[in-house]
This record gives C-alpha cells, sequence and structure tokens, in this order.
C-alpha cells in the first residue's frame, strides 16, 4: 500500500480532541488565498502527463499520490476541479455533516496516525430481531476505522499539494466541456493524446486521463463505458448529533430498519454523525420535522421494538440459547447505543441513494477511480474506502510503469489496474448490495434467515475477523 | 517472438535469393518471397571466416557495400515498407511481442546501468548516459530508454522505420530532446563517434548480421572504455532450430520461411569468446523465453533459445599472453590500436 512520506493532516485549531491533525512542516506558509490558481503558463496546447479530472476527496488524494511518488518525480501532474478551493485555516467549531469512514489501510495512504476520531468497535443489529452482531478488536488500541469529516480530507489534501506545486498543478473552477479520445495506435497527422476541451476555450493535452468526477462521471460517459447501475428507492439523511451525555464515544452503531439502516458514527465525545437511509418520501418528512421531533424519530428509530414479531423473537433467543451452549465464550457484552439530544446547527441534508459499477475501469489513456467507477450504498461505509484504494493501487502501477520507462497510458499496466481492483470491488459491493436487499423486507423466513445468520456470524470469531480484514484494506 | 525480429532489419543478411522481406507474416504471405534487398551489410571489402565456431560459416556469397541509398528494393516494395511502417506501434498488432520483449529488456538494461553508474536522478534514473541502439526499427526499445533520461540515438538502415520511429517521438516533447534517428550504418557512425558512448544495444540484430567481427570492432571503437554492450539473440542449439525455424517459420508461420538462418544463430559461449577477443568482458548471460499464448516473455535459467547477454568494454589494456592466445584473428593488421 503506497504511503504518503510523511504526509500529515494539518493540525489546525484548537480544542478539538477528535480531529488531531499534524502539520506538516512548511504547508502553512503559502496557503494562498487566491481563488484561481490559474496556470499563466499554460498554453494553448500544452501537453501533461496525468490530468485527473474531479478534485473531489479521491481525485485529490490521487493527485497527491502521484505527487509524492519518487519514479514520478518530474511528470507534469495537472487536477482539474469544477468548485471552489477549499481550503481551512481552522477546523471550524462545529462539524460538516458529511463524514466518511476511513479503514486503516486507507489512513495509511492519506496520513500518519494522528486521526484522534476512531472507532474501535462496529455494533451492528437488526430492528426485527434481537440479532446483534459487534465487530471489534481484542486489543482495543488498534482502531478499526477513523471517523473524518470530507471537508477536512479534501482541505488536508490540498495542503499538502501546495507543497508539491513544482509539478503537481491544480486548476480551480474549471469546468471541461468535451473530451476527444485518441485512436488506439497512433497514425499520422492525428494527435496521439487525449484532448481535453475546457469551458474557457482552451486545450489541454494528456498522456494519461484519470477520472475522478464522481457517480455521474463525465468522464466515463464520454469514453462510452457502460456502466451496471440502479437506483435504490432510498435517500440518506445525514446530520450531525448532539449526545445527551458524554460518553467514550468509540462505537458506531448500525441499525437495519425495514426502510433502511440508521447509522450513527461518532466523531467526539458529544457528537455524532447521523446516516440515515430511508425512501424518499420519508427522507423529504423527516427533513420537514423540527428539531426536537427530528430527535425523536432519531431515538426512537435505535430503541424501538415495534418491529420484533413473537415468532421471531423466539426463534432467535432459542438460537442464541443453542450458541451459546456450544460456543460459550462468543459474543461480547452487549452495549446500548447512546441517546441523542440535539443536532448540530448545520442543516440536514439529503441525497440519493444508488449502486452503480462500471464494466470496464479504462480505455487507452483513461483510468476512472473512485465513485466514477464504483457506487455502493453507505451501509457499510465503503465507498471512500474503495476510492482510496484504487488510489493506492493505480499509484503504484503507474510508478512501476514510470521506472520501466513506459508511456503512462499504455493499455498494459492499466490493464493490471483494472484487474486487480475489480476483484478487490466487485465483491465488496456484491456483499453491500445483498445485505442492503436482505434487510430491507419484514417477510419472517427472511427474518428468521438473517437473524440466524447474524447471530452465528457473531459467534464465529474467525469468520468476523475475515470480515474485518477484508473491510480494513 | 520471431516476426518482430523480422522487422529488425539491422546488418542486413545479404543472401541472394533466400533472403525475404523481413517485415512481418501477413505482408510476406501476401507478397511470394518478398525480397527486401534494402538492407546492407557490415562486411567489408573481403569475407571473413569465422574461425571461432564449426561450421558458422556466413552465407555471404556476394559483398556488398552499400548504402541505404543505393538500395535495390523496387519502388512497390518501398510502398509496402510504408505500409508497415505504421504497424510498428500498434501495440496489439504484429509486433505486439517485440514490445512486450521490453518487459525484460529494459529492466535488464536499466538495472545493470544503475548497477554501474548509480541513479542519476529521481524520476530520470539515468539521466545524463548516452546510449545507441542498433538497428532500432520503429524506436520501439529506444523509447523507454528515452523516458529513462539517457540520450539515445537509434541508428538503421532502414529509412522508412527512422522515420516512423522519428514521427512517433515527435509528439513528446520528453523523447523529441532525447531521443534522435539517424539512417546510417554503424561503421559509418563509428568513425565519427570514437568512444561517445556509455551503453550500446543490439537487440535482435546480432541474428542477422553478415559479419560479426566488425560488429563487434565497431561496438568496441563507440563505447567509452567501461561502457556497456547489451545483446540479445537467439542460441544455435537445436532447441532453436525446432521451435525457432520450424515451430515459427514452417509450422505456424509466425515467421515467412527462411527468415532467419540457423547458421547465423549464435551460441552465448561463441559470443562470448568472440566479445572478449574483442576487448570486452562478459558480465551476464541469461535465457529468456517467449510464451505464446499470453504474448509474454520470462526470465530463465535455461539460454537454449533466447538470450540476453551483457558484456563490458574492458578499461585497460589486456595481458597479451591471456587474451591474444585465444583469439585467432591475429593476422588482422592493426588490431593492437583496437584496445585504446
Amino acid at each position: 500500500m503506497f504511503t504518503f512520506a510523511k504526509a500529515r493532516l494539518a493540525v489546525l485549531g484548537t480544542g478539538r480532541r477528535c480531529v488531531a491533525l499534524r502539520a506538516f512542516s512548511g504547508a502553512l506558509r503559502g496557503v494562498a488565498s487566491s481563488e484561481s490558481n490559474e496556470e499563466s503558463s499554460t498554453s494553448e496546447n500544452q501537453l501533461f502527463d496525468v490530468i485527473i479530472s474531479g478534485g473531489g476527496m479521491v481525485g485529490t488524494a490521487m493527485a497527491c499520490s502521484l505527487g509524492l511518488d519518487p519514479n514520478l518525480a518530474g511528470k507534469k501532474i495537472l487536477l482539474l476541479e469544477a468548485g471552489h478551493k477549499k481550503e481551512m485555516d481552522r477546523v471550524p467549531e462545529t462539524y460538516s455533516t458529511r463524514v466518511s469512514s476511513i479503514s486503516p489501510g486507507s489512513a495509511t495512504l492519506l496520513s500518519g496516525t494522528d486521526l484522534c476520531s476512531f472507532c474501535n468497535v462496529l455494533s451492528v443489529w437488526d430492528a426485527c430481531s434481537d440479532a446483534l452482531i459487534t465487530f471489534d478488536k481484542e486489543n482495543l488500541q488498534d482502531e478499526m476505522a477513523y471517523i473524518v469529516e470530507n471537508d477536512v480530507i479534501v482541505a488536508a489534501l490540498t495542503k499538502q499539494l501546495q507543497t508539491l506545486s513544482d509539478h503537481v498543478k491544480v486548476q480551480y473552477r474549471t469546468k471541461v466541456v468535451k473530451y476527444t479520445w485518441p485512436r488506439p495506435y497512433h497514425v499520422s497527422e492525428s494527435i496521439p493524446w487525449v484532448q481535453v476541451t475546457l469551458a474557457n476555450g482552451k486545450t489541454l493535452h494528456t498522456k494519461l486521463l484519470i477520472g475522478a468526477d464522481g457517480p455521474n462521471s463525465m468522464v466515463r460517459r464520454e469514453a462510452g463505458i457502460p456502466t451496471v447501475k440502479w437506483n435504490y428507492d432510498q435517500s440518506a439523511v445525514v446530520a450531525v448529533l448532539h449526545l445527551s451525555e458524554p460518553t467514550e464515544n468509540n462505537v458506531a452503531w448500525q441499525r437495519f430498519l425495514p426502510t433502511g439502516p440508521i447509522a450513527m458514527l461518532p466523531l467526539s465525545d458529544t457528537e455524532s454523525s447521523l446516516v440515515w437511509s430511508t425512501s424518499h418520501q420519508h427522507a423529504e418528512e423527516l427533513l420537514q420535522l423540527d428539531e426536537e421531533s427530528f430527535v425523536d424519530a432519531i431515538n426512537s428509530a435505535f430503541w424501538s421494538n415495534e418491529n420484533h414479531s413473537e415468532l421471531v423473537e423466539t426463534a432467535g433467543s432459542l438460537f442464541r440459547t443453542a450458541l451459546s451452549v456450544l460456543m460459550p465464550d462468543s459474543g461480547s457484552a452487549r452495549q446500548l447505543p447512546p441517546s441523542v439530544a440535539g443536532i448540530g446547527p448545520k442543516s440536514r441534508v439529503m441525497f440519493p441513494l444508488g449502486m452503480g459499477h462500471a464494466t470496464e475501469y479504462i480505455r487507452h489513456r483513461v483510468a476512472i477511480i473512485g465513485d466514477a467507477a464504483h457506487r455502493v450504498h453507505p451501509l457499510a461505509g465503503q465507498g471512500a474506502n474503495l476510492g482510496f484504494g484504487d488510489v493506492a493501487y493505480l499509484t503504484k502501477v503507474l510508478s512501476q510503469a514510470a521506472f520501466n520507462g513506459k508511456d503512462l497510458g499504455a493499455m498494459q499496466h492499466l490493464l493490471e489496474f483494472e484487474t486487480e481492483r475489480q476483484r478487490h470491488n466487485l465483491p465488496m459491493m456484491a456483499a453491500v448490495d445483498l445485505m442492503k436487499r436482505l434487510y430491507s423486507t419484514n417477510a419472517a423466513p427472511v427474518v428468521l434467515l438473517r437473524t440466524f445468520g447474524l447471530q452465528a456470524t457473531n459467534a464465529l470469531p474467525p469468520l468476523k475477523e475475515q470480515i474485518m480484514a477484508y473491510a480494513s484494506k | 517472438m520471431y516476426s518482430k525480429k523480422l522487422a529488425r532489419l539491422a546488418f542486413g543478411v545479404l543472401a541472394e535469393s533466400t533472403f525475404k522481406c523481413p517485415l512481418t507474416r501477413s505482408v510476406s504471405s501476401r507478397v511470394n518471397a518478398a525480397r527486401s534487398l534494402c538492407s546492407w551489410t557490415l562486411c567489408l571489402h573481403h569475407r571473413q571466416k569465422n574461425q571461432l565456431s564449426e561450421g558458422f560459416s556466413r552465407r555471404l556469397t556476394r559483398l556488398n557495400v552499400r548504402t541505404v541509398s543505393q538500395t535495390t528494393v523496387d519502388p512497390a516494395e518501398v510502398r509496402k515498407f510504408q505500409a508497415m511502417a505504421s504497424k510498428w506501434w500498434d501495440l496489439q498488432g504484429d509486433f505486439a511481442a517485440l514490445h512486450s520483449m521490453n518487459d525484460l529488456r529494459v529492466p535488464f538494461i536499466r538495472d545493470n546501468l544503475l548497477n554501474m553508474h548509480g541513479i542519476q536522478q529521481l524520476g530520470k534514473p539515468l539521466a545524463g548516459l548516452r546510449i545507441l541502439d542498433v538497428g532500432c526499427g520503429g524506436g520501439v526499445l529506444s523509447e523507454p530508454l528515452g523516458r529513462l533520461g539517457t540520450d539515445v540515438l537509434g541508428i538503421d538502415p532502414v529509412e522508412d522505420s527512422v522515420r516512423t520511429a522519428e514521427l512517433h517521438s515527435s509528439y513528446d516533447p520528453d523523447l523529441r530532446e532525447r531521443v534522435r534517428y539517424q539512417a546510417c550504418t554503424l561503421e559509418e557512425l563509428a568513425e565519427e563517434e570514437a568512444e561517445g558512448f556509455h551503453a550500446v544495444v543490439a537487440s535482435e540484430v546480432v541474428e542477422h548480421l553478415a559479419d560479426l567481427d566488425a560488429f563487434a570492432s565497431c561496438c568496441q571503437q563507440v563505447l567509452k572504455p567501461g561502457g556497456s554492450l547489451f545483446i540479445t539473440t537467439i542460441n544455435k542449439t537445436n532447441l532453436s532450430y525446432v521451435f525457432g525455424i520450424v515451430a515459427a517459420e514452417q509450422l505456424l508461420r509466425i515467421v515467412p520461411s527462411g527468415t532467419h538462418d540457423w547458421e547465423k544463430f549464435i551460441s552465448p559461449e561463441d559470443l562470448e569468446r568472440l566479445l572478449e577477443s574483442f576487448g570486452f568482458y562478459v558480465e551476464a548471460i541469461r535465457g529468456m523465453m517467449y510464451n505464446p499464448l499470453t504474448g509474454a516473455w520470462s526470465w530463465q535459467q535455461n539460454t537454449a533459445i533466447n538470450y540476453a547477454l551483457h558484456a563490458i568494454k574492458c578499461k585497460e589494456e589486456p595481458q597479451p599472453g591471456q587474451v591474444w592466445a585465444e583469439s585467432e584473428n591475429l593476422d588482422k593488421p592493426g588490431r593492437a590500436t583496437n584496445y585504446s
């Protein structure tokens, strides 16, 4: 796994135990305020080695990762982002609503081990029964995942990029209107590079285009890469929650309701982040509720037992007894989720959920990474991690190719990237989709099935370890 | 693999009737016994018998000192060359195996040069070194070496190949500065560029040469003392006859019949002896294997078919007692001047 040499997320601000970030030496210098990083030397047809389209978490991480690689020193890299530059001189006092759970593997890519907002335990249970599964590490020193705000990640990566500005350039407020693809092998008089036409009329050329432009990727669409996708009839509502009492908040809770999972991710001792996936209509209703009713809705979602049926309860407890006879040591003591007292000042937002997977991640001189290539339900907190995994592997592949003197856009090593990542991503996506469907119903047989399944899995530490290991990569 | 070597018209074989157009299989099959006489020879003004290995007879019966401009290729052939010249860079096309051989050749050259010179610069590990690519063809090997930072001069007698190579590298500003091509012979170059290169690469060339002695002598002239010579070629064994001639040419028709002459293959031991007689020290020999199913090359212990060789030009004068006794070319006048 490629590690950022000495990359650190900047430590900014005070009094926030939760996001302890350490300054990269010299990173605070030149945190310039100029909004547009327009290249004064960009001529009409400047040729770059790599252009990354899309400056979200994954795109910016890709730019940093390539910029820090020693074998790619001297290559010209450009990041194009349609939005504003995300700068943070200080970490804001209040949390923003979009957060991601970062697995240890991704954390290695992103930073040192200074992220303090970690969760040690992941506790997942079914609303329709008492089945519960708890993922925890024996030794609670290790973190299972880090919960970090998306804005903070992007800001920290942006800061890192500024130290690499001699060969990694960034252009903000830049929109691409057209891509022109090269022929597979070059014919005289035709340009063998990818041409990127910007809204301001300039044309850029590149040997490799990396599309990191999100689930509605223009790169993917223009390249004509077929995508398997469907919409879940669900939207996710996100908000920041204030807990009713401070607690050693290192457990992530997720309860599967028939309408969809509701999850609470720890941010600090007193705050957590809410991700509630539910039907579109319910999501809109939730947004309309006043604060108190919203908080009540959350609490009842976590605590109420209205979905339990007699049959399932009896069957579940019988099974649990049987398991405890067979494997007396299995299962940890049951913790209870914290209750919520209020919500953060930033407004609640909702966004639609869907599943998408590009059948190909690459074309000649093109690669797509992150949500452009694969989009998952947030129930397992894996979306960003799959993207960071793509970043790490693609960097490794490009680094090796450069050391072998290869043309960066050549298919051979891009194919290697695609094969490896599809092998990793597809099982994960299939599992997430299966989980979502499995838990979307109230029907007794399915509920029984999943109840037994969950309890049995909970009773088998080796199986849980396998799952955790896979998700942590 | 074999068809890729076809495309490497370096020091041509000048056998009159048996030499076929060494382009691609498809061309040859279309054109019956196409001749490419636009190759040339290293042979000077007299025929030299190679006494180093028995039965290693050259097929030259006629001496031609030709430069590219005096080629007798007819215009139809030139047009075909032109058509084929564009195929050099079709990575899934006829030259695919030559491109995939880069996976072995480039690390081999790079690592050996890094061992000797150390990493010059991050991102351009071989910066500052000058390399001569003999028989460069369309620049398939010259370009990766150029990307690693070296200054590459690629020479090839076939002008069209050189033009293709120049066109391909012209689009990339990095390569434009570092990789140059010239349509000329090694001898012509040896006169101008004595001791000018840190390394000479002759990949898939030696099996097409008329005169290995002259080749070795020219390499020795153009290399700096302590410079490296990299050769990849085919061994002269029963196995290479079976796979290289019978299977590739006659059974599977990967290469047109007659492209390779088994007599011209040379075993690593013979090549080593030859190079040592010209003041080289052979530092490494490794076997290579091509898998036609996957289209990939791999290293192997066995040098029975393909092999790669790395030799270094000795820096100091060799002891007269040691080297000269082995060399059987004592009749060559002015030999001592080669060891300068």
